[in-house]
């Protein structure tokens, strides 16, 4: 799947190519948080790059809310590129000549691993809105099951924006000796009020929708597209930033204008692009599952657990630490990524903390930006040089 | 640099936690990561620096100190580092009280400004020095105080501040001849190791 692994290096432009989806069934029993134990699960991923001999050179990238496997390359008969490939490829920061890169969707999610939208063995319909709560540990140990079928004994790291940047740290508690970095971008040790109160206006639109059927609507051949789309329209303000909407927008209209004395109806652009974004989500994402991630992340602490002090969580660590922040991201802004930083500090782990300029809000960490490429290509390639033997 | 190491080394505990304000390209850091095995990370505003940190795998964080050191709790380091970041501070003096109370000792470098060449440049020349030390033009500097030996040990009697070690640091064969006799004079940059 990797191309020439010499000619790509410092190409920014280059792509993993063509990918293809693989899939695997666990057959081992994993065990919820909450007590449910999911006798087997499918897992679709995707990987980029080729493990080396000893099998240490392997990156676990964890996705957020609504992203998947796909996340660099395209597919057969698609021009469309993976959510991550700005950072993912030959010679990009996550450099799949010198990585072997697993992305993974995760259970619970709606593109082909085991979902609400999947058949309960038990029913035979539709999981629907019996598939029990997730926690982002439950993630975590699902992405370990995966990681023993590739035969990798430690992650040389393990990667994710936003909900990705929790499982990262997860990862660190809970299998220390089991990754030797975690990269936490745009992520938080627990969501603010604030985020839960969006969080469950997006929940509320879904079920307010009268095809929503209390989480069944696919057994009755229905589908909550609008109130998934309205979700999605919340959600989505959310990852922008003032700023920039008002640089890529502003008060452009798409039809009628403010004269006095007209009567047709006036659309800002700001309008139909909320729209047009709502609807192509609800085209391809399962209502369930934007309701259980959403609470997912609500129930996210990462420090519950240990009398809610961060410094003692992370005590438990043992792997080096990236974390990146993005100065107009008002969802998980920088303060919350300096907190990480200084437990991590306080707790006398590695760590580097880098606070990038930027006016795209939380989705800053998915668009190309210059500082942050390099950043996170100089660290990561730090890493391979050791792992290739260099210094 | 190397010089700079070798002076400084001796002061830090082996093993030992080390913070580093206005770290620069933290090869001073990853020298101490190598010799003595310190905890050390470095705290940053270039972005440049940072990226360099970041590829020699140094601990980076990127933090204004003129807008403090809150987040960092009272005596968690054992040694706080600044190297030539003094001058180019908004309140230096806030600063030294933050980063004493931060470590429980701390080493400062910065250029003397009362060295004999820069003061015969203004004396002179009737212009403010541009200098290997102080290599920038008045009004585009990162340096915005200048002070001298003299006044630096002025000011930690003034605050209480104990001197535990003094190193001076010159190039020229008479500058470090004559060093230890007239600091104030002979000292192109100078090293202090203090405590509370």
């Amino acid at each position: 799947m990797s191309s020439d692994s010499h000619n790509n290096q410092n190409n920014q432009d280059s792509s993993v190519g063509l990918v293809k989806p693989q899939q695997v069934v666990i057959e081992q029993p994993l065990k919820l948080a909450c007590g449910v134990i999911l006798p087997s699960h499918r897992l679709v991923y995707e990987t980029y790059g080729t493990l080396n001999k000893d099998r240490s050179n392997g990156i676990l990238i964890c996705h957020a809310l609504s992203g998947d496997h796909h996340a660099a390359g395209h597919h057969e008969g698609e021009t469309k590129t993976g959510w991550w490939d700005n950072y993912i490829g030959p010679g990009k920061p996550i450099d799949s000549n010198r990585f072997y890169i697993v992305s993974v969707n995760n259970i619970g999610s709606c593109f082909g691993s085991t979902g609400p939208a999947s058949e309960n063995p038990e029913t035979g319909k539709p999981y629907g809105a019996d598939f029990p709560p997730l926690r982002a540990r439950d993630w975590v140990a699902s992405q370990r099951l995966l990681m023993q079928h590739l035969k990798i004994k430690c992650w040389a790291a393990v990667v994710g924006g936003s909900l990705g940047g929790m499982q990262a740290m997860r990862w660190s508690l809970e299998h220390p000796d089991e990754l030797q970095h975690a990269v936490v971008i745009a992520s938080s040790m627990k969501l603010t009020a604030q985020n839960i109160a969006f969080n469950e206006i997006a929940r509320k639109a879904i079920k307010s929708d009268a095809d929503f059927c209390d989480g069944n609507y696919l057994q009755h051949n229905k589908v909550p597209h609008n109130g998934l789309a309205l979700a999605r329209m919340i959600g989505h303000v959310t990852y922008l930033s003032d700023e920039l909407m008002g640089q890529k927008f502003g008060r452009d209209l798409r039809s009628g204008d403010l004269l006095q004395g007209k009567t047709d109806p006036v659309e800002f652009q700001i309008e139909s692009y909320l729209n047009y974004q709502g609807d192509k989500f609800s085209d391809f994402f399962d209502a369930n599952s934007y309701i259980l991630i959403t609470k997912m992340l609500d129930y996210f602490d990462l420090a519950r657990e240990y009398n809610h002090d961060p410094v003692a969580a992370f005590s438990h660590a043992k792997c080096k630490f990236l974390v990146v922040s993005f100065s107009s991201d008002w969802r998980f802004s920088p303060d919350r990524s300096q907190e990480i930083t200084d437990a991590l500090i306080a707790a006398g782990k590695n760590v580097s903390y880098i606070a990038i300029d930027s006016d795209h809000g939380h989705d800053a960490f998915l668009l190309p930006n210059e500082r942050y490429q390099k950043a996170l290509g100089g660290y990561l390639s730090k890493l391979a040089d050791r792992l290739e033997g260099g210094s | 640099m190397n010089h700079k190491l070798d002076l400084i080394k001796p002061w830090i505990e082996p093993n030992s936690r080390v913070l580093d304000l206005g770290c620069g390209d933290g090869a001073l850091l990853a020298s101490l990561q190598e010799q003595l095995d310190v905890i050390g990370y470095g705290l940053e505003i270039d972005p440049n620096s940072i990226s360099r940190c970041l590829e020699k795998g140094v601990n980076v964080i990127e933090q204004d100190l003129n807008k403090g050191l809150k987040n960092f709790a009272d005596q968690s380091f054992d040694t706080v580092l600044m190297t030539q970041t003094l001058q180019a501070l908004r309140y230096p003096h806030l600063v030294l009280d933050e980063i004493l109370r931060i470590g429980s000792k701390c080493i400062v470098t910065f250029p003397n400004f009362g060295h004999w060449r820069t003061r015969a440049y203004l004396n002179f020349l009737g212009r403010m020095p541009v200098t290997k030390q102080l290599a920038y033009q008045w009004y585009d500097t990162p340096n915005i105080h200048f002070f001298t030996y003299d006044d630096f040990e002025a000011l930690c009697k003034e605050r209480s501040i104990n001197i535990l070690h003094r190193e001076f640091m010159a190039q020229g064969v008479a500058d470090k001849a004559l060093k230890s006799v007239f600091p104030n004079l002979f000292t192109e940059i100078a090293v202090y190791h203090l405590s509370r």
